[in-house]
């Protein structure tokens, strides 16, 4: 059984982060990492590999060229092997164009199947596994806490309001797994060492056989702004008097926002 | 002779320091103040290949350069001086292995050291022979096909949680420590080892420091290394290189306390403002920052000598350590008095790592051997060595 665990390259959440003036990230301004959600999504993918029950273990990425960074760091983590779309005609691909690349790889790769994070750290859209499961035509098992596979089958544990259910779908499926699966383990220094020469294979759109008017552009959305989140009113500070004054200006204070 | 980490090596670094921020630092208080060995961050280091970086890769490590152990330890310093110690007693107490032993005995011992299953010490100072090494009096007497080991070492660093140890002995009490002794492998189950007490320590608390006891201890022949009476010679040259591990890892503990320091001067206030904008302040940071960077480039250029096997490399990785040492030193106890008295009290890290600086000034050679060692090799440089070698090498 073969699993693709496509994984995103997104600005460290740390990072401060520039725009260019179409409002794309600068990616020279941040460092990158993993999405942090799809570090799930990869440790439940060896987890099975190391179970026994998966045999091969890929990565797939669409993005600039540096995205190789995060697929080798996958690769430190275990998997096999890497593949990466990357073409000038991808700039500011929105949700649409990506989860119609997505679709288009998976279909080259023919996994059973192809597990997503649960979100991306950076656009938070959360759709592209139901995207990319509509167009392949193919069952979407989403939320997974946990995820089996059996002969033909795969199973997600997805916890819900009072407890959880167990969702099932027949193979070949697309599934997306929550930070519920366990921590997603450290590279360790020999699998670092082996990364560098698991192979890592860039296609381009042609190379999937999509043209660029296909792509409409890339996007089918636009963004017409981007701010940074407002800032928050400054810190009252009550000091330098009475304590008993001080409790009633805390009091008055907490009273005015109809909090006590 | 390169000595500029690499982009590898930076790698290396961004990988140990994410696992050292994450997992090792917030131990550090607590192996510190309960003075317990931290059996999860030695199996953490296993898992994660970090035992294993001074073995090469036919014995299951990683064979990596000493550069890179050096930032290895380095790193794992910044967070914790004691799990430091983890991978720095590895690679010491099997160097007289890699030194002279054999291939059947690198077989036997490196693939389950390398892998962390094992843990190895160090078995060469006695309460009455620290820096006089060639005192010791543990003799080894050859009965049959073994030796029988008897007498006790102190201030063995994991002798007491070691699965075998690299120990010196006399076998030739008559020619003395300089020509009679000898070294072997012992496995700590064989009957009549004893680790029957550990010290008290001002710091690395969280490393176990043992007195070991050979009551009538049977090492069989094959376990000797190299011939009798190269004891002395094969404990020299393990510590000509091992202190290059000493030299980083006291510029890993003055790098974690300039940190420290640099972040509390941004944040305390005093007079209305962070006290890093006082210039009183900034020129101590500024002080601290240098040093450490200079030691540290001694230390890399040291670890290029290692690298190489020049045949000065006693010179380099004896200045490394003796500058680190000291600075390490100075750097933890500038960075408390930036912390002013909250750097006095075991709420923030810079008085452990204050406490832990310490012991980079005296194990692995005391500072003044180290300027022996240097001072030996300048005048051996000048042509005098010979008289001098043999004066000061029986304290070496």
């Amino acid at each position: 059984m073969k699993i693709v665990v496509c994984v995103k390259q997104v600005p460290a959440t740390t990072a401060e982060k520039r725009y260019t003036s179409d409002f794309r990230l600068d990616r020279t301004s941040a460092e990158s990492v993993i999405n942090p959600l799809d570090e799930y999504a990869i440790e439940q993918a060896l987890r099975l590999q190391e179970a026994g029950t998966v045999e091969s273990v890929a990565y797939l990425s669409m993005g600039p060229e540096q995205a190789s960074e995060a697929l080798r760091r996958a690769l430190a983590m275990g998997g096999d092997e890497a593949y990466l779309v990357t073409d000038g005609g991808l700039a500011g691909a929105d949700l649409w164009a990506t989860a119609r690349v997505l679709a288009a790889a998976l279909d080259k790769l023919a996994p059973d199947v192809a597990l997503m994070g649960m979100a991306s750290d950076d656009a938070k859209g959360s759709l592209v596994p139901g995207a990319v499961a509509a167009i392949r035509g193919l069952p979407l098992l989403s939320y997974g806490s946990e995820l089996r596979l059996e002969d033909s089958v795969a199973r997600i544990r997805r916890l819900n309001a009072t407890g959880y259910d167990i969702i099932e779908a027949p193979l070949p499926v697309i599934a997306s797994v929550t930070d519920q699966v366990g921590e997603p383990r450290y590279a360790s220094l020999k699998g670092i060492m082996a990364a560098k020469r698991k192979p890592l294979e860039t296609w381009s759109l042609a190379d999937l056989g999509i043209s660029a008017d296909e792509l409409r552009g890339a996007a089918l959305t636009r963004v017409i702004e981007v701010r940074p989140p407002e800032a928050k009113a400054p810190t009252e500070r009550i000091e330098s008097i009475p304590p008993e004054e001080a409790a009633t200006r805390i009091a008055d204070w907490l009273a005015a926002r109809k909090l006590i | 002779m390169t000595y500029l980490p690499t982009s590898e090596h930076d790698e290396l670094r961004a990988v140990v320091r994410e696992l050292a921020e994450e997992r090792i630092a917030p131990r550090a208080t607590e192996v510190d103040q309960r003075a317990e060995f931290p059996w999860d961050l030695k199996e953490l280091l296993a898992r994660q290949d970090l035992l294993g970086t001074s073995f090469e890769e036919r014995y299951g490590g990683t064979g990596l350069d000493e550069i890179s152990q050096v930032i290895l330890v380095e790193e794992l310093a910044r967070a914790d001086a004691t799990t430091s110690l983890i991978p720095i007693v590895q690679k010491l107490g099997s160097l007289p292995i890699t030194l002279a032993g054999s291939d059947e005995q690198k077989e036997r011992y490196f693939p389950r050291l390398a892998s962390g299953e094992w843990l190895i010490a160090f078995g060469l100072t006695e309460a009455a022979a620290g820096s006089d090494v060639a005192a010791n009096r543990t003799r080894a007497r050859r009965d049959g096909d073994a030796y029988v080991l008897n007498g006790s070492k102190r201030f063995i660093t994991h002798g007491s949680i070691a699965n075998v140890l690299t120990v010196f002995a006399l076998t030739d009490p008559a020619a003395g420590g300089r020509k009679g002794m000898s070294a072997f492998i012992v496995e700590t189950d064989a009957p009549g080892f004893s680790s029957p007490r550990l010290e008290h320590k001002l710091g690395i608390r969280g490393s176990p420091t043992a007195e070991l006891q050979f009551d009538d201890v049977r090492v069989p022949v094959q376990n000797r290394l190299g011939e009798e009476g190269e004891g002395f010679k094969i404990a020299m040259e393990t510590l000509d290189r091992s202190r290059l591990g000493i030299a980083a890892q006291a510029v890993g503990i003055a790098q974690g306390a300039l940190d420290a320091a640099v972040a509390y001067a941004a944040e305390r206030q005093q007079f209305g403002q962070p006290i890093g904008e006082f210039q009183g302040i900034q020129f101590m940071l500024a002080d601290m920052a240098s040093q450490t960077e200079a030691a540290r480039q001694l230390t890399y250029a040291a670890a290029a000598r290692v690298e190489a096997l020049a045949a000065d490399l006693p010179y380099w990785t004896s200045a490394a350590k003796l500058i680190a040492g000291d600075t390490a030193m100075r750097v933890t106890s500038d960075a408390v008095q930036i912390f002013g008295g909250y750097g006095y009290i075991t709420e923030y890290p810079v008085e452990r790592m204050m406490r832990d600086a310490k012991i980079t000034q005296l194990y692995e050679g005391t500072q003044q051997i180290q300027r022996m060692v240097i001072g030996r090799q300048l005048l051996q440089r000048a042509g005098v060595g010979g008289r001098v070698r043999a004066k000061s090498a029986a304290r070496a």
